[in-house]
């Protein structure tokens, strides 16, 4: 098997993000097959989720739970982060601050380096995607490989993660089947079970051979310095075994307080991403191999990245965004994400809580649009296991989008402003503040309705005009109400 | 979709109700006022058969609401606050929105926080109730169903179910009518894409959406649509018009004061 080069597959990336967003969403829409893959997938997600959650009183007591803990935990971040530090010093793992990707890479590069490692196998970490981690070392002469088996087919693919939680939740198994027959040379087969214990075996030498192994981050525990990894294939215990130097890269906002916390957020967790009660595999990570042990790696390194969760930290509304627990519920839920799926985002972080977290991370002026991409119909809020309002957060960062005095720090504010609408909508605060204007421009509308537009733009493309009425509702209750019209 | 997990209210959000007024205030909004006027007065013909006196404020326009959805907040909070002023007794409001009524209870608070405004606002909030929500628990009214028997199907604003949480009492007016049938819609949970602004916004997946509305609507072979909400009747009667699927659309309050007469 050949691997896949990371660079083409970053390449693809910038090209997608060339082309507008709307015309990603077009492209998306026409295409039969990745609505139907969609469609099925999140169908199976929200049915399996609403299976293990049956009562929604519980559900309401559970995330009310979770909220409050993601809530306290990062209301103390920066002592946890502290305390984090400390504890897992004292268990022998190495912990090293990235302000930005660019610094998390280097670090990343620097503890490769040092041990003249070529090869690093890689449970999934959506961290990594947000660094471009995987490109970065490519260039650097470093095969990053993906052992999660929808990681493993995206970079197959030549491609991006599609679903924070299920990377390769875009494709059928016959367009798995044939890339499986194309990139690895075997023969076609639709069997899944088959397919997976082809990527096993490719992947089982690969664990052997590999210098480090990368592995995200679910929680950190602040208490004890462990590192916690929810999982169900068993790559991620075996990334973070088997090669000789474990490196775990952790967005600092996933640290908790206490291993107490771990509990109730792991129920939620796993309810919300695959609807399971418990997922195949959780590791709890304390530290490298001691020296009356037989196995594990020698070095565990964890990678702390910031890369504008500060910032986002700063604002108290936008502050919810880093309760995230990384469930994917958010966009399993969305009408939106259904229809066009994760590539159309053209983000690292697709669906609801991309668009919250995009803009935020990568600047308004480059992400800023995904907030249009809403309907803001609210559910995925109603799906959130820790309560993030993700529609009053796309309401706000919209705001934050056509206001350049707009209090947050998040890049590129006022980016969006478009004039000829700023200008419409205070015509129409206007309007709809003058009392006598606006009954008079109801009458109009009235008298002359027959002349009221029959084309208005998008909205008639698809649907027909609505027409003014004869006599409006202020005409109506002043004839009927008489001196209750006041 | 059944009409349980449509309806699903979180236990945290319990409200009181007061006990049935004489009086109450009516706010049409601008949607009713322009394009449904027919549906705001049977809105307040409800009120009246329930012996509540309604007075409709001359100075009342929009909540709002599109400014706000647009992160417009400003222009949002200026016209939201003329409305504040426009309903100055302590009289409750009856809204026949579900999505009005949820900015007012929702945001209003919230986009006069620490503003002069702030408590006005919060106690304007508090006072605001949606027209099936009024009804069903502060009026706790009886129908008594004088139409023939007809199949219907009930579309709940993404407001309605999720926002001001009133699902449950369309449902439970509709289910007070003996000789309808209330037809479930395949994915009733679901937006019809109209969000405002986002229609025109984002056309390609709005239609997307209204297209699959349509189509699940269309399937129940209901004869007749109801809705609280008249930003999502518009979209999909055009939409319906537009596919020259024959499913006429009336507001709740039209159908209920209709068949009761
Ligand atoms: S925003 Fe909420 S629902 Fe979405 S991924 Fe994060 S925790 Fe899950």
């Amino acid at each position: 098997m050949t691997t896949p080069r990371a660079t083409t597959m970053h390449k693809e990336l910038r090209v997608a993000e060339t082309k507008d967003l709307q015309s990603r969403i077009q492209e998306a829409l026409q295409d039969q097959e990745l609505r139907s893959n969609f469609r099925g997938a999140m169908d199976f997600l929200t049915a399996k989720r609403a299976s293990v959650l049956p009562d929604a009183a519980e559900f309401d007591a559970w995330r009310s739970e979770g909220e409050a803990i993601r809530h306290r935990c990062l209301q103390k971040l920066p002592e946890l982060l502290e305390q984090f530090e400390a504890a897992a010093t004292t268990n022998g793992v190495r912990v090293h601050w990235a302000e930005t990707a660019d610094q998390a890479n280097e670090i990343i590069l620097g503890i490769m380096q040092s041990h003249n490692a070529k090869r690093m196998v890689k449970g999934k970490s959506m961290a990594s995607e947000e660094t471009g981690l995987n490109h970065f070392l490519e260039a650097h002469g470093i095969e990053a490989l993906e052992t999660d088996m929808g990681e493993y087919i995206v970079q197959l693919d030549q491609s991006q993660p599609s679903h924070i939680i299920m990377p390769a939740i875009h494709k059928n198994k016959q367009q798995i089947a044939k890339l499986f027959e194309q990139k690895v040379g075997v023969d076609y087969t639709e069997d899944v079970d088959k397919l997976i214990g082809i990527g096993r075996q490719i992947l089982r030498e690969k664990f052997a051979e590999a210098d480090v192994g990368l592995s995200g981050v679910n929680f950190a525990v602040a208490e004890t310095g462990t590192l916690c990894l929810v999982e169900n294939e068993g790559n991620g215990r075996m990334s973070t075994t088997i090669p000789p130097v474990h490196i775990a890269l952790c967005g600092i906002e996933k640290v908790v307080e206490t291993l107490q916390d771990i509990p109730p957020l792991l129920r939620l967790l796993t309810r919300s991403a695959t609807g399971q009660e418990i997922t195949t595999y959780f590791n709890m990570i304390n530290g490298p191999r001691q020296t009356n042990e037989p196995d594990g790696p020698r070095e565990v390194h964890v990678v702390l990245l910031d890369n504008g969760r500060s910032r986002i930290y700063a604002d108290q509304q936008l502050q919810q965004t880093l309760r995230c627990i990384r469930c994917g519920a958010c966009m399993n839920h969305c009408p939106v994400y259904s229809r066009i799926g994760g590539h159309a985002y053209g983000s690292t972080y697709p669906g609801p809580i991309g668009q919250v977290v995009s803009p935020q991370l990568w600047g308004i002026e480059k992400s800023g649009a995904l907030t249009q991409a809403c309907s803001l119909n609210g559910a995925c809020r109603d799906a959130c296991p820790v309560n993030i309002p993700l529609p009053d957060l796309i309401r706000r960062l919209r705001h934050e989008g056509n206001d350049l005095t707009a209090t947050s720090q998040t890049p590129g504010k006022g980016s969006q402003r478009k004039t000829l609408e700023a200008i419409s909508w205070r015509l129409w605060a206007w309007l709809s503040t003058s009392p006598k204007l606006y009954r008079l421009f109801l009458r109009a509308a009235g008298r002359f309705r027959l002349l009221a537009p029959r084309k208005l733009g998008a909205w008639t493309e698809y649907r027909t005009a609505p027409r003014p009425a004869a006599e409006s509702l202020h005409e109506l209750a002043k004839k009927h109400l008489e001196k209750n019209y006041e | 979709m059944n009409a349980r997990l449509n309806t699903h209210t979180s236990g945290s959000e319990v409200r009181r109700y007061p006990p049935k007024p004489n009086q109450v205030y009516y706010f049409g909004t601008c949607l009713i006022d322009l394009f449904y006027p027919e549906a705001g007065l049977h809105g307040i013909q409800l009120l009246e058969r329930e012996g509540v006196q309604v007075i409709y404020p001359e100075r009342q326009s929009c909540c709002g609401q599109p400014a706000f959805n647009s992160g417009y907040d400003k222009e949002s909070q200026t016209v939201a606050a003329a409305q504040i002023d426009a309903f100055p007794e302590n009289l409750p409001i009856v809204v026949p929105s579900a999505s009005c009524a949820g900015m007012i209870r929702r945001h209003y608070p919230e986009l006069f926080k620490a503003t002069p405004l702030e408590s006005a606002a919060a106690e304007f909030a508090a006072r605001t109730f949606e027209l099936t929500e009024f009804l069903v628990h502060v009026c706790k009214v009886q129908l008594q169903d004088k139409g023939q028997p007809v199949k219907v199907v009930a579309h709940h604003s993404c407001s309605a179910q999720r926002h001001a949480k009133v699902a449950d009492c369309g449902n439970q007016l509709i289910g007070q009518l003996r000789n309808v049938s209330h037809m479930t819609q395949e994915r009733g949970h679901e937006c019809c894409g109209f969000g405002g602004t986002f229609a025109v916004k984002s056309p390609a997946i709005s239609n997307a959406m209204v297209q699959d509305k349509c189509d699940s609507l269309v399937n129940t072979r209901a004869e007749l649509l109801v809705t609280g909400d008249c930003g999502c009747m518009m979209n999909i009667s055009g939409a319906l018009e537009k596919r020259k699927d024959k499913l006429p659309a009336k507001h709740l309050a039209t159908f209920l004061w209709e068949r009761t007469q």
